[in-house]
């Protein structure tokens, strides 16, 4: 609502105003700039210093079975710590595939024409390969989820009686929670999944397909309501100008439910994160919310840090989606009011 | 970067644990490039990037031991290791094919096979350790007790402590409508057996599992629920359970946080009893033969360094607390991997038996073991009918594969690795025990005989 407010005063100092005094208008944008700066860097900044503040003092007064509760430094030195195991880990895979390639070479010079076996190196994942597997999981599933919603969706706004038929199933799975479903997900998927040559570790795909299960309601749901919502009139267009089914979906349907099916998604995506976290913790899926229940179980002396630094991880990335979605959301919208 | 962190002990202990596997790795390298590549992996072993689960307990540490002291690659085998949630998972990872082996309880590889759960054929070569458990009481339970049995109340009470200072309070609570809570790691655990033993020797009924009750409570005294290892201490401090039988770390962990008091180790319950094994399917040791037998080599050599010296002990509990293994504080491993363990908070004593990781035959896999485990579960209930003496032997002899463990033995033997003498000349059985708590002894080649000298639980 700021910016929106913000914007008219801009727009409103563009249009020419014939000003009694024009020299000081400089000095008094100056000024609302000042402000605006201020209030948009100076508010979060002053209350990020009293929440790190607070922190540290009640930290240091709790105490836990191992020690006190980890301040803000504490946890900023495990971050330290683990950004560098992640790339001491990988200095020494660097290494070990350096030695690997040139065993292969004497081996291959030593017996011409014989398979070298295929050896992958053998280290831990480190905490940001734990991320990378995190975002690759949650945007999977996204998808899967995503390209049963949109279709759905689109069926159940343009027919009214396909909406009464599916209505019933969304009611019922929808306040499921995804790790009941995780179970079932997991016993099927190691019952179906035996191709020769697998692309995803099962585990990877338990976790994306859990993601799918619980993300696709709110895309299906708010796809439906802009189907549902669209003019009359631009229908009638379609009719008028005698679109075949195909092209009024693309042409009319789809362009008009745009925004609708955009907030859908962004709401998916987050609900997918939140779930991907949780079945990961739950499943022991490789990603962070396998860190976690790693370091709980660790059950040391740095486990508290630890487990804060991921919580601030998951935090900023849920963060960084959200916003990632919304830009996606104005590019189709012109939705300014969108926050 | 904050030079104080550079000298955090963590992070050396991460530096140095890199360098030195670093190292090892190139060693193995080196070494491997000195042999003739063809004879070693590329022609004999069937398999060389494997990946073996393991739960954060101190008895994996064959396996990381094997793999962090460069056994492994010395075999030709590359091995990544990683940390499961809990048994049930590591189980089905292994059927489905997801890990290639794991460190198991010694009751899982046998249950499989006979199908109390999860059915699969599952094979046991190597048997990871002896004894290593305890059973932690909650602060309060222990207060009772020690009202209870006055013996108990002195700083120092006589050991073993039997569960008969727990028969009052147990009865105190079942007839109060609200009867205690013990914890233990997975129906057909160890845990759970040393657990049942320790109550029932002492007349507290533990419960039967039935065709209908599976979590095993019917005529039960005492409610014992599955919780996983590392939440023990967590779920006893919420007043969830009142008591556990778990492996360490997590008996001290209790002690260490204040939060309870382990009263019996089950080395006192079971002198030198076995603990975990190391599990793979039928199907994958039949693919893959002579990369078991590297594992296997592998492993013995790990669980020999482990008992060879206390250094050794001291080392392998560093190498331990790092994050991705079992990643509890060093100090908490040291309690009782070196031979002490903690009781009540400062009533600590030497059990230098506590961890056995190779002396005693520890990792050779005993037909006799096994048939304990298959009395245990025909005595609660988890097999369903009586069974005749030969169909023990003959179960044991399809899950315990000592044949293979003699082909591991016998290469490092003549490789020089290990003494001649450290292979026991046994048909498998082991001869009668009588080192229980309540003096029964057990004599595997008559199950059913041991079955009614025990005062609880089903008769044959």
């Amino acid at each position: 609502m700021d910016e929106a407010a913000t914007n008219l005063t801009t727009v409103a100092e563009k249009a020419p105003t014939v000003s009694p005094e024009p020299v000081k208008l400089p000095q008094r944008r100056m000024n609302e700039l000042f402000d605006k700066v201020l209030s948009s860097v100076g508010a979060p900044l002053v209350s990020i210093l009293i929440f790190l503040f607070v922190w540290s003092q009640i930290s240091a007064h709790v105490q836990v079975s191992f020690g006190s509760i980890p301040g803000p430094l504490a946890v900023w030195k495990q971050a330290v710590v683990l950004w560098d195991a992640h790339w001491t880990e990988h200095a020494h895979e660097a290494e070990f595939y350096r030695e690997l390639a040139k065993r292969r070479a004497s081996f291959l010079s030593a017996n011409p024409g014989q398979a070298f076996p295929d050896i992958k190196y053998s280290g831990p994942p480190t905490y940001l390969d734990q991320i990378s597997t995190s975002l690759e999981t949650v945007f999977t599933g996204f998808i899967i989820g995503s390209l049963i919603a949109i279709p759905l969706g689109v069926l159940c706004g343009l027919s009214r009686n396909f909406f009464k038929a599916v209505n019933p199933f969304i009611q019922i799975f929808k306040p499921v929670s995804p790790l009941a479903w995780l179970p079932i997900v997991m016993i099927l998927v190691s019952a179906l999944y035996h191709p020769a040559h697998p692309w995803f570790e099962k585990a990877f795909l338990s976790s994306a397909i859990t993601v799918a299960m619980c993300s696709l309601w709110p895309t299906l749901i708010n796809t439906s309501l802009g189907v549902a919502s669209i003019d009359k009139d631009h229908l009638n267009v379609a009719r008028v100008l005698k679109l075949g089914w195909w092209q009024k979906i693309w042409k009319i349907v789809l362009p008009s439910a745009l925004p609708f099916i955009f907030t859908g998604l962004r709401l998916s995506l987050g609900v997918g994160w939140m779930v991907l976290i949780a079945a990961e913790m739950l499943a022991q899926n490789p990603g962070l919310g396998k860190f976690i229940w790693d370091m709980f179980q660790n059950g040391s002396s740095d486990t508290l840090a630890q487990i804060m630094v991921a919580v601030f991880t998951i935090g900023f990335i849920g963060f960084a989606l959200d916003r990632l979605m919304l830009i996606l959301q104005r590019l189709v919208t012109y939705d300014a009011k969108a926050f | 970067m904050n030079p104080a962190l550079k000298s955090s002990p963590r992070k050396t202990n991460r530096r140095q644990f890199l360098q030195t596997t670093a190292k090892a790795a190139i060693a193995g390298a080196a070494m491997a490039s000195a042999v003739p590549w063809t004879s070693r992996a590329a022609t004999k072993l069937e398999k060389i990037s494997l990946k073996f689960g393991f739960i954060k307990l101190t008895d994996c540490a064959p396996l990381i031991i094997a793999k962090e002291n460069g056994y492994f690659d010395d075999e030709g085998l590359y091995v990544s290791l990683e940390a499961q949630a809990n048994w049930k998972i590591l189980l089905d990872r292994v059927i489905t094919g997801e890990l290639d082996g794991a460190h198991m309880l010694a009751g899982q590889p046998i249950a499989a096979t006979i199908g109390i759960g999860t059915k699969a054929d599952i094979i046991t070569p190597f048997s990871m350790d002896l004894n290593g458990n305890g059973i932690t009481v909650s602060n309060d339970i222990w207060k009772q007790m020690q009202e209870a049995d006055p013996r108990l109340n002195v700083p120092r009470p006589p050991h073993p402590i039997s569960a008969s200072a727990l028969a009052p309070i147990v009865k105190k609570n079942k007839d109060a409508g609200t009867p205690l809570k013990f914890g233990m790691v997975f129906p057909v655990s160890t845990h759970n057996y040393y657990l049942r033993y320790w109550l029932a020797a002492a007349g507290i009924h533990p419960g039967y599992y039935t065709a209908t009750d599976t979590t095993g409570t019917t005529d039960a005294d005492v409610l014992l629920s599955v919780t996983p290892p590392p939440q023990m201490p967590a779920t006893l401090a919420q007043g969830t359970i009142q008591g556990y039988c778990v492996g360490e770390p997590w008996n001290q962990q209790a002690v260490f946080k204040g939060i309870g008091v382990p009263v019996i180790t089950d080395y006192e319950i079971w002198k030198n009893n076995p603990e975990k094994v190391f599990g793979v399917t039928k199907p994958w040791s039949e693919q893959n033969p002579h990369t078991l037998i590297a594992v296997v080599k592998a492993l013995i050599r790990a669980g020999q360094w482990l008992d060879a010296s206390p250094a050794n002990r001291i080392k392998a509990c560093q190498i331990l607390s790092q994050p991705q293994y079992v990643g509890a504080d060093e100090k908490v491993i040291r309690n009782s991997m070196t031979g002490t363990f903690e009781y009540e908070k400062g009533d600590q004593r030497d059990l230098p038996d506590f961890n056995v990781f190779f002396r005693y035959h520890a990792t050779y896999p005993f037909y006799s073991d096994c048939v304990w485990f298959l009395t245990q579960m025909r005595r609660w209930g988890q097999i369903g009918e009586a069974k005749p003496d030969d169909w023990f032997a003959a179960t044991a002899k399809k899950v315990y594969r000592p044949e293979i463990y003699r082909q591991a033995a016998n290469e490092l033997i003549a490789a020089g690795k290990m003494q001649s003498g450290d292979l026991p000349d046994t048909d498998g059985f082991k001869p009668a025990d009588p080192d229980f708590i309540d003096g029964i002894s057990f004599d595997a080649h008559k199950p059913n005989d041991y079955l009614r000298q025990l005062k609880v639980g089903q008769k044959d």
